[in-house]
């Protein structure tokens, strides 16, 4: 029997403009400037052990690998 | 009797010192534990007084005794079982994980060590029988050297051109010279890795080395020795400072990043170069016709 399992997935979406957002599993984090998107990026990646990634159009991805 | 009595203790004494020589704990520390020394050595010490009794049960025409014989030696296929699982069950406990395909190969031998010690034990019974038991030393004393040469297969060295290599992001991508590795966004894990990070190139010499270095199972081996040996600057709660491996598909280069507690790129080259070629992913596509002329 083959087990399968997904082993990348997007945790979480930490944006600086909601509108590049929509949808998905995935909760959003709408922040502020660049510092608190930073920030939360740090936090999240703390809490959940995963990596974040730069969509560079000042959309964080947050990737359990 | 007494030339049965001379020829098991031989055989036995041969097959045992053989087990004591090929058990050596180095930087893999496995066996580390004074109870893992226990079990193998008492493994090892049935393998060798089953092969050193196997012609004094013949010659006696106990031909029950030689299947007997036969059944016990099934059960060392049981240590391979016990080795992988217990090696898998530590694994997803590593920071740097060893991986399925070491795992397998350090089963594997653990397994043919045991029919190696076997073997010897045979060996060296059976000339000390037939002839004296000065002429089972010369044997035996050889095939100590035998097992201890068979302990060392090839290298990474051996295959491949190590070479320390830059590290360099451009935007949130870092790359190992031209390999692309990783989108990293945040600012502070960007100047931990440019501080702390070395990278490391290894150029495959030919196909068969392009093949084996292909293979994942051996790139995570590489990884795992890497970091055991130089420590690795990571915690449970930092994934983006794994290790990592990846593939230039044009040339089949492989680069390695790598975050040591101690930065000491020779010795990571050195590490790198000393890793074993695993079993499972040594492939010799120059063996075949189709592979050589692709080759060219």
């Amino acid at each position: 029997m083959m087990k399968a399992s997904i082993s990348k997935y997007i945790l979480a979406v930490i944006t600086l403009d909601s509108s590049l957002v929509s949808g998905g599993g995935a909760p959003v984090f709408v922040a502020r400037d660049r510092i608190e998107q930073d920030r939360i990026a740090t936090y999240m990646a703390r809490i959940t052990e995963g990596v974040v990634h730069d969509l560079e159009n000042g959309v964080y991805i947050l990737v359990k690998h | 009797m007494e030339r049965y009595l001379v020829a098991t203790t031989m055989g036995i004494a041969f097959g045992f010192a053989a087990r004591c020589l090929m058990l050596r704990s180095d930087y893999r520390q496995y066996p580390a534990y004074p109870h893992g020394y226990v079990t193998h050595l008492s493994l090892g010490l049935i393998a060798a007084l089953l092969g050193a009794l196997a012609i004094p049960a013949l010659l006696e025409k106990e031909f029950t005794a030689v299947t007997f014989l036969s059944l016990a030696a099934t059960q060392f296929r049981d240590i391979r079982e016990i080795e992988r699982e217990t090696l898998s069950k530590l694994d997803l406990t590593n920071l740097v994980a060893r991986g399925p395909d070491y795992i397998e190969g350090i089963a594997r031998v653990f397994e043919a060590r045991n029919y190696l010690v076997m073997l010897i034990a045979l060996l060296v019974s059976g000339l000390s029988y037939f002839t004296d038991f000065i002429v089972g030393l010369i044997p035996g004393v050889l095939s100590l050297f035998a097992a201890l040469r068979l302990m060392h297969g090839p290298v990474i060295g051996e295959i491949g051109r190590v070479r320390p290599a830059g590290l360099s992001f451009e935007g949130p991508n870092l790359f190992v010279e031209d390999i692309h590795f990783m989108n990293l966004a945040r600012e502070e894990v960007r100047r931990t890795v440019l501080e702390r990070g070395l990278g490391v190139v290894i150029e495959p010499i030919d196909d068969n080395a392009r093949e084996i270095l292909a293979n994942s199972g051996q790139r995570m081996a590489i990884a795992h020795d890497a970091a055991t040996q130089l420590g690795i600057y990571r915690d449970v709660d930092t994934a983006e400072f794994t290790p990592i491996l990846r593939r230039d598909l044009d040339t089949g280069r492989i680069a390695m990043l790598i975050l040591p507690l101690e930065k000491d790129i020779e010795c990571l080259v050195a590490a790198v170069k000393n890793v074993p070629v695993l079993e499972s992913s040594s492939a010799r596509p120059l063996k075949s016709r189709v592979g050589r002329g692709a080759a060219d």
